[in-house]
């Protein structure tokens, strides 16, 4: 190596690290065997909890790959992250999906809300980088015609869809003995569109729609709602909203006393183990229509121990994005390269069952994973079972529930 | 509308108020005397919270006992703060004030999430669910102490204002800046003194909410326009004002949202704050400026 | 506020304009352009806050107001009329200004000054969102999608760059009206009314209705950034558009700029866009940056108190007010 070549190979790092942030032209140093992997999530501002799991899955789907070997048909090539940080607005988010372009990213995962995926996704697609979005449930997301965009997961419909089906069932074991109900949600997107899904659709399994209660996000105070549904006297209640809003509910409909025969929830924002964990009371009997992994499979439940003995929570947003990862990881096996054009022609044809969803192998109709469901959970005082579908359950569910006299 | 319906919600209203009562009083304080929004006002709730929070899963120090440590502490903060940012980084002018807290609420924020982590955490005391009968409904006692709380909390407040030397000060500095410094009165002191009281009712808010609530680095953002609304409605630096401002920002909230629904009817929060502002900005018991 | 500053000159004028219309030839690269329409974005609707603001000396804490209602307006039309998207630009000028006439009338004949203006236009500013929350005018919470049709028509430009130079165009057009502004007899009225109410009135000088017209000049031009940025990313809903977080933003810009001054808004801006940036590729621990963004702010307004533009002056340090 003559002198020549090492002041000029150290001035194109200068050059480049000065670069790096505007973008000059072809000055990114070319990493041998590595692909780059964007984990594009809120990890501040107030999504930062879930971008925060959502990032921790990710890293632990990257950390495994690499550890068993990396891309094995690519020559072992590793995997490695990018990570990016869209503060919980979708400005940040794009600008996270041109810095990463910049960086030569092989292919997205996020954005775990979909306000910041819909234009995240859009500016991706200009470079028709593959994007697998991880807990976003938009139907949007997978109805603009980009053949970037892919989801292993349930969007909203096919939850609501599941949601009935589930909820059908459950009925007509207990002798349907529910006949109404009222549904709650939160006033933006993701609880207006279930809501209207909902109440569209549950006269079909026999269900009467009494009353439909908006609320915002933040709402501090419950009392007058859970008063209203108290008065309205239901069979159940059906919630769509955010952790916070949703523990205050389920705390106040706990202390007020209100018999229901059940309160599900679709997407519940705050039924997780750390509702569990802190209310115990409040939190049993509650049902929750949810991402969830299969309790049936082993590598779930060792990933389960693996993720609480650092003293993590076992929530949807971990195992979906690493499963979506690892889905990534797939298509590059099967693509045998990372070349876009040639991982996004995997993804479309791909049959991958090495997830622990309970999903069955992967196939993708525009984007959308046909076997995405979400599972029905129901908390006991120390846990979160799977009550249905059957073949996934480990427990029944416990509906009605017993009155609070 | 059935009474008992109403009677429930005018109920839960006056709880309600209670609680906006207790953050409101120390921001009424700090604007009285400082002329300052004080945006860091609920970003320093938010900590406070914390505080209690871990005070109790990590010490086992009940909420309301935490009282002691907490309400001290926040005053230490807020006079350090004062001194040692406020006071020294605004060179004087209010607009800066006002920037500064903004600045400081944004890294306090984004510290409490790089320290604990984005998730809300709730407590559980024995105390927590137990409800108590009143008239038509049932209350959660937490409510009920916090109501009580933070009418004692104002009044005690009131009398501290108008009886003590130190009160005396700060209401001089407060009507008089200057005057006040020509007489003696070491302004830049009550102004610390002011902001460190104004954070130290935080302090007891935050034991006093943490068994209703719920805490998360975003918390402050969920009181802080209520609390202004309050601030201003009762008029600024009264702590009269606070209580009645309180009571009617609750009254309203839940009437708004038994009649509006729990979305819309938050409308009739910054409606109430529009009228008071257009029809007596220096709300009902503020002193005319 | 920066009262007495010499003119700009035209060469200063000329030199910017050359850097940006080549900065998207020195930069091509997507992630670069996208930084310099996000840095004129914040530059423009903070020089549409810097008019009321810093000129006018009206603090408004509620300028998303403004935002929100062009933002609204050139969607609505689009997709519930089908009219073109271009032509929601002069219809969100429209709304924008027509939402600051109304909250300046009402607030300015109830005599409101300083934070009590501050406050009440943060208060309309939320009341329009719980509106545009509860409407199906507006879509409601679901917000509105705007349909991907890449075309210079639809104001969907298929560059990024026919977006910087269409913002950099409306970025330009501010800084002329604000250079206007500073030299037309209006902007001293402005001026005269920031230093002094009181004094201005006896001056002769109507300040209800200056204070009312600088109020739609700044609406205006506000709802046109809220076209813009509907037209951008191609998704609104209320907490988008009409959120505190945007208010926040374009006061800052032009505060840590240099409020009341022609190029205070664009060196806000550029440096906040850096600083944004920056703090987020040199670090990936969550909110670290924005703990470096907030003690940047705090520096900034603690050492610099009239803003980024006492660097490029030379003027004598402000003196400290006695409190």
């Amino acid at each position: 190596m003559t002198s020549h070549s090492r002041i000029t190979r150290r001035s194109i790092l200068k050059a480049g690290a000065a670069g790096a942030v505007l973008g000059v032209p072809g000055l990114s140093l070319a990493q041998a065997k590595s692909i780059k992997v964007g984990l594009l999530h809120p990890v501040s501002g107030a999504l930062a909890y879930s971008g925060g799991q959502s990032r921790l899955g990710g890293m632990l789907a990257i950390d495994e790959i690499n550890a068993s070997g990396g891309i094995k048909s690519m020559g072992g090539a590793k995997l490695e992250a990018l990570l990016g940080d869209s503060q919980s607005r979708p400005e940040v988010g794009v600008s996270e999906v041109e810095r990463m372009q910049q960086e030569g990213v092989a292919a997205y995962v996020g954005c775990f809300a979909s306000g910041i995926a819909l234009p995240a996704t859009q500016a991706a697609a200009k470079y028709n980088t593959p994007f697998l979005i991880d807990v976003g449930v938009s139907d949007a997301l997978v109805s603009r015609g980009l053949k970037n965009v892919f989801r292993l997961a349930p969007g909203n419909g096919k939850c609501v869809d599941d949601a009935f089906a589930g909820l059908a069932e459950v009925n007509k074991t207990a002798g349907g003995l529910a006949k109404t109900a009222v549904i709650v949600h939160e006033d933006s997107e993701f609880g207006t569109s279930t809501a209207k899904l909902l109440s569209a659709k549950l006269s079909g399994i026999g269900l009467e729609v009494k009353e439909v209660l908006k609320h915002a996000t933040p709402t501090r105070d419950f009392t007058n709602l859970v008063l209203r549904i108290k008065a309205i006297k239901p069979d159940i209640v059906i919630m769509s909203n955010y952790q916070n809003e949703y523990v205050l509910i389920a705390r106040t409909i706990y202390q007020q006393k209100v018999d229901l025969a059940g309160m599900f929830s679709v997407l519940g924002g705050g039924f997780n183990y750390k509702l569990v964990k802190e209310q115990p009371e409040v939190a049993q009997y509650m049902m929750d229509f949810n991402h969830w992994y299969n309790p049936k499979n082993p590598k779930a439940l060792d990933m389960r121990k693996r993720v609480e003995a650092k003293d993590n929570l076992f929530t949807f947003e971990v195992y979906c994005t690493y499963n979506s990862v690892k889905l990534f990881a797939d298509a590059l096996e099967n693509a045998k390269s990372a070349d876009k054009e040639k991982v996004i022609a995997a993804l479309e044809v791909s049959t991958w069952a090495d997830h622990f969803m309970p999903y069955g192998p992967t196939k993708f109709v525009n984007g959308q994973n046909q076997g995405g469901r979400a599972a029905l959970l129901q908390a006991s005082r120390t846990d979160i079972d799977v009550v249905w579908p059957n073949e996934f359950a480990a427990v029944k569910p416990v509906f009605p529930r017993p009155k609070f006299s | 509308m059935d009474p008992t319906i109403l009677a429930a919600a005018a109920i839960n209203g006056l709880l309600l108020g209670g609680m906006y009562t207790l953050v409101a009083s120390g921001l009424t304080l700090i604007y009285g005397v400082l002329h300052i929004i004080n945006f860091a006002h609920g970003s320093m709730l938010m900590l406070a919270m914390f505080g209690v929070f871990y005070l109790l899963t990590k010490f086992g120090i009940d909420p309301y006992l935490s009282m002691l440590v907490m309400v001290p502490a926040m005053y230490g903060l807020g006079y350090a703060i004062y001194k040692g940012v406020i006071g020294r980084l605004s060179s004087g002018r209010d607009e800066n004030i006002l920037l500064i807290t903004l600045g400081l609420s944004i890294l306090i924020e984004n510290i409490a999430l790089m320290l604990f982590k984005g998730d809300s955490r709730t407590i559980s005391v024995s105390y927590s669910d137990t409800m108590i009968e009143l008239g038509p409904t049932l209350v959660p006692l937490p409510k009920l102490i916090s109501f009580a709380v933070a009418m004692l909390l104002c009044a005690a407040l009131a009398l501290f204002i108008q009886r003590t030397d130190t009160g005396r000060a700060i209401r001089a500095v407060a009507k008089e800046r200057v005057g006040a410094r020509l007489v003696g009165i070491d302004v830049d002191r009550i102004f610390a003194i002011s902001y460190g009281i104004g954070l130290a009712t935080l302090g007891a808010a935050a034991c006093l909410l943490m068994p209703i609530f719920y805490v998360s680095p975003t918390i402050g953002h969920v009181f802080v326009l209520v609390a202004f609304t309050v601030v201003v409605l009762g008029g600024m630096g009264s702590f009269l004002g606070a209580v009645v401002g309180g009571m009617i920002v609750g009254l309203t909230e839940s009437f708004g949202g038994l009649f509006l629904g729990e979305s819309l009817g938050q409308i009739g929060i910054s409606l109430i704050f529009i009228l008071i502002l257009l029809l007596r900005p220096s709300g009902l018991f503020g002193a005319r400026r | 506020m920066n009262s007495q500053l010499q003119p700009v000159p035209w060469k200063l004028h000329l030199a910017v304009l050359a850097a940006a219309l080549a900065f998207p030839f020195v930069f091509p690269s997507n992630f670069a352009v996208n930084f310099g329409v996000l840095a004129l974005f914040y530059a423009f609707i903070g020089q549409s806050w810097n008019m009321a603001g810093g000129f006018a000396g009206q603090l408004s804490f509620g300028h998303v107001a403004f935002f929100g209602a062009g933002a609204y307006a050139s969607t609505i039309l689009q997709l519930r009329f089908g009219m073109s998207p271009w032509a929601g630009l002069p219809a969100a000028a429209l709304a924008g200004a027509l939402v600051g006439g109304v909250i300046a009338v009402l607030s300015f004949r109830a005599g409101l000054r300083g934070s009590y203006f501050a406050l009440i236009t943060l208060a309309f500013a939320e009341v329009l969102r719980i509106i545009a929350n509860s409407t199906d005018l507006t879509g409601g919470g679901l917000g509105m999608l705007i349909p991907m049709k890449a075309g210079a028509a639809n104001f969907q430009f298929a560059e990024r760059s026919g977006f910087y130079y269409l913002i950099l165009l409306l970025t330009l057009l501010s800084v002329a009206l604000a250079e206007w502004l500073r030299r037309s007899r209006f902007g001293a009225r402005l001026a005269a009314i920031r230093e002094n109410e009181e004094s201005a009135m006896a001056l002769g000088i109507n300040v209800f209705a200056e204070k009312v017209r600088v109020m739609l000049l700044s609406g205006a031009l506000c709802g046109v950034g809220g076209c813009f940025f509907a037209q951008y990313f191609l998704y609104i809903d209320p907490t988008i558009v009409f959120g505190v977080d945007k208010s926040v933003e374009m006061l800052l810009v032009s505060i840590i700029g240099g409020a009341g001054t022609v190029y205070g808004p664009l060196i806000g801006a550029v440096l906040l866009a850096l600083a944004s940036e920056g703090t987020r590729a040199i670090t990936q621990v969550p909110g670290l940056s924005l703990v470096l963004y907030g003690a940047l702010l705090v520096l900034i307004i603690a050492y610099l108190p009239n803003g980024l533009i006492d660097l490029f002056k030379r003027r004598p340090q402000p003196r400290k007010e006695t409190r």
